[in-house]
């Protein structure tokens, strides 16, 4: 099966503003962790993945009229979606383009910036809808002129891994011909101390699959792709093909991975079955890998268990970028069909030495190989768990 | 694509279930309706129910109603549309965050804030590792699922899907809809809601589910044709919309014995129904359903249910009726819905 074609991406987080950017900061092994500068909160002390310009800077790279009601989410997810436009070599998109939009907390930015100001002070009640994810996905739907099938998906870290999905199934099913998939997430307050009251974010910089991992670092961006029926793309560069994909719930935990890793595992299985290929294909995994204790643990359990002794290359990026939550199964496909078009693994940053109970190591210098299948996996609350396979075209 | 069959159906909004059997409705004067109570504790343990919040609640008792009448175990999917997601725990998290200054606080509220819960709380509590879904876009987060319920049922290993949506109203958020002109500034009864000539609507809680099916069940209700969603359309070309998807599914206007629409007494923008009452559905039986349960973003899960009576019962209460016409023997039903005047859903439901 040829699975169905990417012909365009865009991309901005910590680590660049664009693909040439990112590209050169995974391969440089340059993160972007730094402390909050642009996020109001007296957590300064945590790191985080934070690009580093504000909402009004936005406003005028992206030309914004001065009310606009964009949330920082929708302003990531535009710039990266202008990227996408450019990349794809279409002028704009045509109406029958469908936007299937992945995000954790969508506009949730704009509830804590004016929770207390919305009750007598009118100029900011144009915000009281932002709250909900599908207002984010409308501003942007909005900016590009999308008006048919727009919708969103909320199954917090693994949104746009399964944005990406659905993508795929709607143009396989025929039911679309082209669509925007992805997602994104802003840092919030909301998120920080959310995650900060879970106890499961590092004061370091994160460090996924090592021994001493202390936590993860939250993380900014917005990662789009466009999918495209086989009779749209004529002449068209494909970037890749998602050739496989599952979604499986891990059934055991409202926010933690079980022991046996079963959520991981099923939808690492489903995935291959998708795509009818042997385990032994896949060149490279780029892991969900957080840097909390028991996500990694239990994610590499799953992986030995599909592997055993035989576990191809992996390593997760997240120290790049810090975990972007909703937007990260989106940016990490990115990052799958950079290393599949450049034949390099990005490397699995801050790691020293392999867990105890598991042993493995990732790549941990960036690798020149030449790949030909990737699989990447995100996993998030309420047990979703999702794994895509991507491969190079032809 | 196979068939699809609604071969169970659950409900919980501000009216009791058997208002379909009994017309009497319940009234209230109130701009905010909560859904009504219901005896939670026979189908989830105590000790569990303490814990959830009142989407959790209703998301979970309905979606095991509707498997238990379906006599399906273990779907192969659960799929879940909510427009605000756990809103009473957001609340929560956020206001005690802001209040403390973002100083030490408790993580219950936080994890059970994101927008998967109820898919999450229903896959734990079936112990159910299939696909997973939650779609939150406004009011077609509903009709995505439904979506993602025909691209599932492509895979012939599919057999049932748990599908539904689901919308809690919390104290604060709920009441800042009065402030952006979402709900009427003027409290009214729900029973003139149509009658009403202001901007903004009533908003309330619903839960409905459904147990979808590839195979006819001895109690199956309808079959579910297609669903669509358009994100954004002018007035004036709803209809032509309207008849390229009747058209797409091999049928007319002509066909369509009853419609269901989402009016909702927002003068701003009720017309979009007004003009296919008067205009293509002029001599179709109209059928209303927030005058009685009120608006939410997931409430055409509800109509989802009303159409599955309808077609079921081959009857249509007269409380539900926006016309005087009748309907002897209902076979094809269309839902129309938007809110605002965006996110706008069609779904085809067909009796057996």
């Amino acid at each position: 099966m040829k699975g169905v074609a990417v012909t365009g991406m865009g991309i901005i987080s910590a680590i660049g503003r664009n693909l040439t950017e990112t590209h050169n900061s995974l391969k440089n092994a340059r993160d972007g962790i730094s402390f909050p500068e642009i996020l109001p909160t007296s957590h300064t002390n945590l790191p985080v993945g934070e690009v580093k310009i504000s909402n009004s800077e936005f406003s005028e790279i992206l030309e914004l009229p001065q009310d606009h009601s964009c949330t920082r989410a929708s302003l990531l997810a535009i710039h990266a979606i202008k990227e996408l436009l450019d990349s794809s070599g279409l002028s704009h998109f045509p109406e029958d383009t469908g936007f299937i939009s992945g995000t954790s907390v969508g506009g949730i930015d704009k509830t804590e910036q004016h929770y207390y100001d919305y009750k007598n002070n009118a100029e900011y009640r144009k915000y009281i809808q932002a709250q909900h994810p599908g207002f984010t996905t409308e501003k942007i739907a909005e900016y590009f002129g999308l008006k048919g099938t727009v919708t969103t998906i909320s199954t917090a870290c693994s949104s746009s891994a399964n944005a990406i999905m659905m993508g795929a199934q709607m143009i396989q099913a025929g039911k679309l011909k082209r669509v925007i998939v992805g997602g994104s997430d802003c840092l919030t307050k909301f998120t920080l101390n959310g995650f900060n009251s879970l106890k499961i974010l590092s004061e370091q910089k994160s460090r996924p699959f090592d021994d001493e991992r202390e936590g993860l670092n939250l993380g900014e961006a917005a990662g789009y792709l466009l999918l495209e029926a086989e009779d749209c793309i004529q002449n068209k560069e494909i970037l890749g093909r998602v050739v496989g994909f599952g979604n499986s719930n891990d059934a055991f935990h409202q926010t933690a991975s079980s022991e046996n890793g079963e959520g991981a595992f099923k939808a690492i299985s489903k995935a291959f079955k998708k795509a009818g290929i042997n385990t032994s294909e896949i060149d490279y995994i780029n892991a969900h890998g957080t840097g909390t204790k028991n996500n990694d643990l239990s994610e590499s359990v799953a992986l030995k268990r599909i592997y055993q002794e035989n576990l191809p290359d992996f390593s997760s990026t997240k120290a790049f970028t810090g975990h972007t939550l909703g937007a990260a199964g989106a940016v990490e496909a990115i990052f799958s069909l950079l290393s599949i078009n450049n034949s390099e693994i990005y490397p699995n940053l801050n790691f020293q030495s392999a867990m105890t109970e598991t042993g493995l190591t990732p790549v941990i210098e960036l690798k020149k190989k030449q790949l030909r299948t990737v699989l990447s996996n995100s996993f998030g609350f309420g047990g979703n768990c999702t794994s895509l396979i991507f491969q190079k075209d032809g | 694509m196979g068939r699809i069959y609604i071969n169970g159906i659950s409900s919980i909004s501000a009216q009791p279930e058997d208002i379909f059997e009994n017309s009497e409705p319940k009234i209230y004067h109130l701009n905010i309706i909560p859904a009504l109570d219901q005896d939670y504790k026979s189908l989830i343990k105590p000790m569990m129910l303490r814990r959830m919040s009142k989407a959790v609640k209703m998301g979970l008792f309905c979606s095991k109603k509707a498997l238990e009448q379906a006599g399906v175990d273990m779907p192969n999917a659960v799929l879940v549309g909510t427009g605000q997601g756990c809103m009473q725990d957001t609340e929560k998290f956020m206001s005690n965050m802001l209040d403390a200054e973002e100083s030490l606080l408790s993580p219950t509220s936080f994890i059970q804030s994101t927008h998967n819960t109820v898919g999450g709380q229903i896959a734990l509590n079936l112990k159910c590792k299939g696909h997973n879904m939650t779609f939150t876009q406004n009011s077609v987060s509903f009709e995505s699922a439904l979506l993602d319920v025909i691209l599932q049922m492509e895979d012939t290993e599919v057999q049932n899907i748990l599908v539904g949506g689901v919308d809690e109203t919390s104290t604060e958020f709920t009441g800042f809809q009065k402030l952006d002109g979402q709900i009427k500034t003027e409290e009214i009864d729900n029973i003139d809601l149509f009658r009403s000539e202001t901007n903004g609507t009533i908003i309330s809680e619903s839960a409905a589910f459904f147990s979808l099916g590839a195979e006819r069940a001895v109690n199956s209700y309808a079959e579910l044709k297609d669903v669509d969603i358009v994100n954004s359309i002018e007035p004036s070309r709803l209809t032509l919309k309207i008849e390229e998807f009747l058209e797409g599914n091999g049928m007319s206007v002509s066909e369509i014995d009853a419609v269901i629409l989402g009016k909702n007494g927002d003068k701003r923008f009720d017309i979009y129904y007004d003009q296919l009452q008067k205009g293509i559905f002029s001599e179709v039986t109209q059928v209303g359903f927030k005058h009685l349960v009120g608006e939410n973003n997931s409430v055409s899960s509800y109509a989802f249910w009303l159409a599955s009576k309808i077609l079921k019962e081959k009857n249509i209460p007269e409380i539900f009726k926006l016309n005087a016409l009748n309907c002897e023997n209902p076979k094809n039903i269309l839902i129309y819905n938007q809110y605002l005047g965006r996110n706008h859903g069609l779904i085809l439901l067909k009796s057996l």
